[in-house]
């Protein structure tokens, strides 16, 4: 009786003293996790965030330098440079008119970058108060918001623009809201469907028996929970809003001349291409390196909070 | 059978709703067509006479009855900028944009499930990391920028085709299709690349399902287990994706017309935009209405005919 | 190879995680003879069903057989090419799973799905595919084998699905049929059913039939020999009945005495103290001894060899053998 009670209670021990080591085992083991997992693939998570945060830094350094400076007046007409190939002293060549392309690719940068961060931030703005009061209060008002919602998603994004563009005029200020409309839908989605999943959540509930108001649970409970998914899909929307802003400049149906911008610039290029090929280039390159760079930032986001 | 006729009255009445929310739109919130026509000099009296015949002074449901019955008798009004009945305008050039469309379309669908289902296969090589590199630049160059290379590269320097000079495929066929497959490819290409990334998951996720282990079991070569087992799953799951590709070809059609000269109704679209031309950017939105419609009912119904799980458990 | 149609000896089955490596199955040999109806019993992680797995060759890539050799009908299948292989599987040794819903392709026929092994292996014409399908489907035990062709996995039962997977199983007359877990996912009724349907295959085919479960009521059923496996190692393995009737293996008996009887009612559970250990963690060379209410400083040092009870009776354990005084185990 005696000797089982023992075995017993030194089993227990022994196997207290096998399990410790093991955990030690395994915690050590833990290190070289993250060396292989980096090894697999080496633009994931970190190094993506990094790629794009330097290069949507940089153009977004020229946009805000070009408010102070820029190598060459963007406006100023010098028909005897025009059409120079790029060079030491131009950078990306001249145009038609003898303007240095790539001082209006700076200038082009700003205006399209205030343009696209405005329309994200509206349309932020006002999905997360749609997506959070569709979500919260459900019942008919959420189906029909979400149903509008559905018919606007269904249509080609750039004609809900041109909708909007031939109603209200075009401008640099209508352009905007023509914007704006076109990313409701998907960023509400986003922010209703993370409402949904905290609405019921147990500290949302708690707070709620305690007496918390509707509004502060929404901004001061859900919201905080939800900013990650929401933060990468914005990223990737100003992406998005950079893309469409430059295909309606293109159009002639945004920013006007003759401020430059992207769009408008690559259509003036498009028109001079057979004697200035490389007027196309600057503003094209930037375009497609801004929204890789944004791109990259988004994905980088969304795999590093959503793992 | 009941399935489909439900399906379709939701469409039909979402064309209907639609159609009233377009009219509201184009007659409510723009201001004053008259003026608008006949500009800021006319008199009052001109201005008077235009209202009259053109019918604004008549009660807005009345106006809307009109539309609707003249459409469905395919009178679309009058444009404003060319002076012509607006069907006239559309003659000849619906058809360039769907040609056009369905190129872009099977190319997309050509290359991409081929590509993702090749991409699917291989991990951790450097072709994968190649590949991830140029489907992430695919989707990242802008429609109007690719559509510049294309003509600069493929027309200026190569004289595989003449940029600007468009002609109809009536006139020289050859030539036509030698012209249209670039703005093609210039739509295809990233639409290409969001395909080939869904199917790439969808095979690679199917791989992983209990019913090919099941098929290795039974002693089934890697070729037949690919094509004759995953290959279906994978597409039934990436089907609903189809709309969303369509609802794509359509958007980048409106800019790479314009880039191109295409005479297409993505062109007059912008054109009629840019003129403020009501009557028919109405007729355009619904048109586009009508066909992203007409395609997300064949989707669904695509749906129901391929899978059966669907189809039977009904 | 005389009689058996399957002899496995010292087969390691090594996982390779995050640049370690890990021995789900640690050297274990056994036999499968020809015609026999062989069991595996074991809780969850404890490798029987990596086993399964490691003999049709259905290992997922980063676990891998490292050690040993497996005979089948007088082939190493650690050396075939893999046409070989391709001809083995579906033909000579089939397997059927624990989760029929998931295990059929849910858009081809059923009819169509288990005539893909006579399509597979040995040109037959449709007329002979379609025959052998109804007969393969009639004996699995469905009653209208062909409504039932023509229909789709998600319309029927989980029960005729689970036929279904026999009759893929048993169509081309294999020599040996593993069943991994096939009454798992189904009721206790269609359970009985299933593994009746496994018995009388065996007896009218000569089909040799591996089975697998956590469940030793199940193993009791129909199989003449059962092999206790715990954290990738046999401790013991015999006679059905022998092994039932006079378990030695502290874990063996644990295992029988958790059964639930109907002369325990009233009376606490009995369960054996502790968990399975993760494939990760470190083990003693007797896996079970941190668990193990006779275990002494022996079995934490030296490997338990192999000890020979009796004919069949093989057991792997420290234990004094001849002794009938064992601890019970402890009671929750």
């Amino acid at each position: 009786m005696v000797n089982a009670v023992n075995s017993g209670v030194s089993g227990e021990l022994k196997r207290k003293k096998v399990e410790n080591a093991a955990e030690k085992a395994r915690r050590e083991k833990k290190g070289q996790k993250s060396k292989n997992a980096a090894e697999s693939s080496w633009v994931t998570g970190d190094a993506e965030l990094r790629i794009g945060f330097v290069v949507v830094g940089i153009i977004v350094a020229l946009g805000i330098l070009s408010i102070f400076y820029t190598p060459y007046d963007v406006y100023e007409m010098n028909t005897s440079i025009r059409s120079q190939a790029p060079s030491l002293t131009h950078f990306f060549g001249t145009d038609n008119f003898g303007r240095d392309v790539f001082s209006r690719a700076m200038v082009g940068a700003r205006f399209t970058l205030l343009v696209s961060v405005s329309t994200v931030f509206l349309a932020t703005v006002i999905s997360i108060v749609l997506g959070l009061v569709c979500g919260y209060a459900g019942g008919m008002l959420d189906e029909i918001v979400m149903r509008v919602i559905d018919a606007i998603n269904s249509f080609p994004s750039i004609l809900i623009a041109l909708v909007m563009v031939s109603i209200l005029n075009y401008g640099k200020l209508t352009i905007i809201p023509a914007l704006v409309i076109m990313f409701i839908p998907s960023f509400t989605r986003i922010v209703r469907t993370g409402t949904l999943q905290y609405k019921n959540a147990d500290f949302v509930l708690s707070n709620k028996v305690f007496g918390d108001s509707d509004v502060r649970i929404l901004f001061v409970h859900i919201l905080p929970n939800i900013y990650p998914l929401l933060l990468s899909s914005v990223v990737i929307g100003l992406s998005n809003a950079i893309l469409a802003e430059s295909s309606m400049s293109y159009l002639g149906l945004g920013i006007q001349p003759p401020i430059p911008s992207w769009g408008r610039m690559l259509k003036e290029a498009q028109d001079i291409i057979f004697s200035t090929p490389w007027a196309a280039l600057a503003p094209g390159l930037m375009i497609v390196v801004t929204i890789v760079g944004l791109n990259c930032i988004g994905e980088g986001i969304r795999k590093k909070y959503l793992s | 059978m009941r399935y489909f006729v439900k399906k379709f009255a939701i469409m039909l009445l979402t064309l209907f709703v639609i159609s009233i929310v377009t009219f509201w739109l184009f007659h409510i919130v723009p201001g004053d067509p008259a003026a608008m026509m006949l500009g800021t000099s006319a008199s009052q009296e001109q201005l008077e006479d235009l209202r009259e015949e053109l019918g604004l002074n008549r009660p807005l449901v009345e106006q809307y009855a009109d539309w609707v019955t003249g459409a469905v008798h395919g009178d679309f009004g009058k444009s404003i900028m060319y002076r012509k009945p607006v069907a006239i305008l559309l003659k000849g050039k619906l058809s360039v944009t769907l040609i056009l469309g369905a190129m872009s379309l099977a190319l997309v669908i050509l290359i991409g499930i081929p590509l993702g289902v090749f991409t699917a296969g291989r991990k951790h090589a450097i072709s994968e990391q190649l590949l991830n590199i140029i489907n992430i630049l695919g989707i990242s160059i802008p429609g109007f920028f690719l559509s510049i290379l294309l003509i600069w590269a493929f027309g200026l320097v190569l004289h595989w085709f003449t940029p600007g000079r468009f002609v109809t495929l009536a006139r020289n066929p050859a030539k036509f299709f030698r012209f249209m497959i670039f703005p093609a490819i210039a739509i295809a290409i990233p639409q290409t690349c969001v395909l080939s990334k869904y199917i790439r998951t969808a095979v690679i996720e199917e791989v992983r399902s209990d019913y090919v282990r099941t098929a290795r079991s039974k002693g089934s070569t890697k070729f037949r287990i690919m094509y004759v087992h995953v290959l279906k799953n994978a597409i039934i799951s990436v089907v609903p994706l189809i709309g969303m590709i369509v609802s794509g070809i359509f958007s980048g059609s409106i800019v790479i017309e314009q880039v191109f000269g295409i005479p297409g109704i993505g062109r007059l679209l912008i054109a009629s935009v840019t003129s403020r031309d009501y009557p028919t950017v109405q007729t355009l939105v619904m048109y586009i209405a009508i066909l992203i419609l007409v395609v997300n009912f064949i989707v669904d119904i695509l749906i129901q005919i391929l899978d059966p799980r669907i189809r039977i458990s009904r | 190879m005389g009689e058996n149609i399957l002899e496995v000896k010292h087969m390691t089955v090594t996982l390779y995680e995050n640049g370690e490596e890990y021995k789900v199955v640690n050297r274990i040999s056994f036999t499968v003879g020809k015609g026999e109806i062989v069991g595996i019993v074991g809780e969850s992680g404890c490798g029987k069903s990596m086993t399964a797995l490691a003999l049709q060759d259905l290992l997922k890539n980063h676990i891998k057989v490292t050690e040993g050799s497996m005979m089948f009908d007088g082939r190493d299948l650690r050396k075939v090419t893999p046409a070989e292989r391709r001809q083995i599987n579906g033909k000579d040794m089939t397997m059927i799973f624990q989760e029929p819903m998931t295990s059929l392709n849910p858009l081809h026929r059923i009819g169509r799905q288990v005539g893909e092994v006579l399509q597979l292996h040995g040109s037959y014409s449709h007329a002979e595919i379609e025959k052998r399908t109804l007969e393969a489907l009639e004996m699995a035990g469905l009653p209208d084998p062909a409504k039932t062709m023509r229909m789709y996995p998600h319309e029927l039962s989980g029960g005729m699905r689970q036929r279904v997977m026999i009759a893929m199983g048993i169509i081309a007359s294999p020599k040996l049929l593993i069943a991994d877990e096939p009454t798992t996912a189904l009721d206790v009724t269609t359970q009985a059913h299933v593994l009746e349907l496994l018995q009388r295959i065996n007896q009218q085919t000569g089909t040799a039939v591996l089975l697998i479960s956590h469940d030793l009521g199940v193993i009791n059923k129909i199989c003449s020999r059962v092999l206790v496996m715990y954290a990738g190692k046999i401790v013991e393995q015999g006679r059905t009945e022998d092994i039932l009737r006079n378990p030695i293996h502290p874990y063996t008996r644990g295992l029988i005495a958790s059964i639930p009887t109907r002369r325990m009612k009233g009376a606490p559970l009995a369960s054996i103290p502790g968990r399975v250990p993760p494939v990760t963690e470190e083990k003693p060379p007797c896996p079970f001894a941190s668990r193990c209410d006779k275990a002494d400083k022996r079995c934490f040092t030296e490997y338990p060899g192999r000890k020979t009870i009796s004919d069949d009776h093989i057991l792997w354990c420290h234990i004094d053998k001849t002794s009938k005084k064992s601890g019970k185990p402890s009671k929750t």
